[in-house]
């Protein structure tokens, strides 16, 4: 079918906005959640002031950063001191292009739950996730702050050193499956539900772990938040922000939280498939039957949000030389040794 | 969209691309003009726990980061010769009628990567701790 490009456009620009603002969205109540959740292990309420259970409290957070001064230090190298920011956010906000939220669904053959379909989905999202780091080792060394510095040395150190165990972790996924693309990737895991998903049948449980515990280095989460160890950095490379642009930062921070777990699901956990395959008959007309893979796919996004603040509330911080360690020298042979054995696995199995 | 050259998929990256820069760059100009602006000397200097600055935060640091950020690259390239490797394995038994015949290519390329991995460990690259003040 030929498609106007008129309609193309025009769906894919909606498509942008309504993902953009969920994104956004999302962030605030993440943030939310967090308090809320690390409240409770902690033995207090959280935020409960601002509205119903304090669901107004992402607003007023936002309207008061809005509001508040915006320092420019006199020492600061300008052009990339706002520039990082910006990056930061940026590259965080374009890699959930690329995620699928749900089947297949074509309105005027334009696909409704996905805003960019690419044969190289993977390699994208690796790629955007990876420009990021510029966002924080410019902001540290435009910071011209000490405490800046050093933080952002670590964090770009950090995040490069566990950039390659996350690589590395996904090449077993992409062994069984033969291809880049996201959709691909989630239909091999669909068929016989929970069973066929890649951490069980696709035998990469050792691959979800290295790219779980990844993933939370990326992101600088505990127990890897090193880059903003207060204890030692003040408040490592976003130290000299203040008002919005340090707002970014922590957008940036969650907003890449919530993509890792988007692609967590999508690699390991079957993305939209329901966890009983093709066990249960369909039911329901076809707007239950274009839904309910997004309710599955949210279920699971959300149930890594949770394991998130579950191991914030949990952990304690690791030391600098134990997580270089930690990354180079158990991480990253454990990665090779997984391919190894998934590659000798699928050799076997084919014949 | 189907029926129509691939790489008209691009297109709504790019706009997403557009969207994100444009959201932020609204974001610090709004963010600029809506704040008020009191200045003062010492708010505008460097923030270090209230201890007046002492010299350029841009002096040396450990050569480490910069050994880490190269074995970066090494090892990043080696992650990226997998990935086209991993695409066409399970095709590879038919292309070249052997059923390791992948395996075993990748395995000696794995190798020679593995030996220099090997060499950095034994040099101590990445022992972190060995000098405290390095960290």
């Amino acid at each position: 079918m030929e498609v106007s490009i008129w309609i193309f456009l025009l769906l894919s620009v909606l498509k942008v906005a309504v993902v953009t603002v969920i994104l956004l969205t999302a962030v605030a109540y993440t943030v939310l959640l967090e308090r809320k959740v690390v409240g409770r292990i902690q033995n207090r309420w959280g935020p409960s002031r601002v509205g119903p259970f304090g669901l107004l409290q992402p607003l007023a957070d936002g309207l008061k950063l809005f509001l508040k001064e915006d320092l420019m230090p006199t020492n600061v190298y300008k052009p990339l001191y706002i520039l990082a920011p910006l990056i930061a956010l940026a590259c965080a906000l374009i890699s959930i292009s690329m995620v699928p939220f749900g089947k297949e669904v074509h309105y005027h053959g334009v696909d409704l739950f996905q805003i960019s379909d690419l044969n190289i989905g993977l390699l994208v999202i690796l790629g955007i996730t990876s420009i990021g780091v510029y966002g924080i080792a410019l902001s540290g060394w435009s910071s011209n702050n000490k405490y800046s510095l050093l933080g952002a040395m670590r964090a770009s150190a950090q995040l490069i050193s566990y950039e390659l165990a996350l690589g590395l972790s996904l090449v077993g996924v992409v062994l069984r499956t033969g291809s880049l693309r996201l959709r691909d990737i989630v239909d091999v895991q669909a068929a016989h539900g929970l069973l066929s998903w890649n951490i069980f049948g696709g035998l990469q449980i050792v691959a979800f772990f290295i790219y779980l515990i990844a993933a939370y280095a990326e992101t600088n989460r505990t127990p890897f938040d090193l880059p903003e160890a207060e204890s030692e950095l003040t408040a490592g490379y976003h130290t000299e922000y203040s008002s919005m642009k340090f707002a970014m930062f922590f957008m940036a921070e969650y907003a890449n939280m919530i993509t890792v777990s988007c692609v967590a699901t999508l690699l390991f956990l079957g993305g939209w498939s329901s966890p009983f395959g093709n066990l249960l008959p369909a039911w329901g007309g076809p707007i239950v039957q274009a839904l309910l893979p997004v309710f599955w796919f949210v279920a699971k996004v959300f149930f890594f949000l949770f394991l998130y603040i579950w191991v914030r509330g949990t952990l304690p911080r690791f030391r600098y030389d134990q997580l270089m360690g930690f990354g180079w020298k158990f991480l990253l042979p454990l990665a090779i040794a997984n391919i190894i054995a998934t590659s000798l696995w699928l050799a076997f199995r084919a014949a | 969209m189907q029926g129509a050259n691939y790489f008209w998929n691009y297109v709504p990256l790019l706009l997403q691309i557009l969207a994100a820069a444009g959201l932020g760059a609204g974001m610090i100009t709004a963010s600029w003009f809506l704040g008020r602006h009191r200045n003062t000397k010492a708010k505008l200097d460097a923030y270090e726990c209230g201890v007046p600055v002492e010299g350029d935060a841009r002096g040396r640091f450990s050569v480490r980061f910069y050994m880490v950020a190269m074995l970066f690259i090494l090892f990043d390239v080696e992650a990226v010769f997998m990935l086209p490797w991993a695409v066409i394995y399970r095709e590879l038994p038919k292309i070249s009628g052997s059923r390791l015949f992948g395996f075993w290519e990748m395995l000696v390329y794995l190798g020679f990567v593995l030996v220099g991995f090997f060499y950095i460990w034994k040099k101590g690259i990445l022992d972190w701790s060995a000098d405290k003040g390095d960290l």
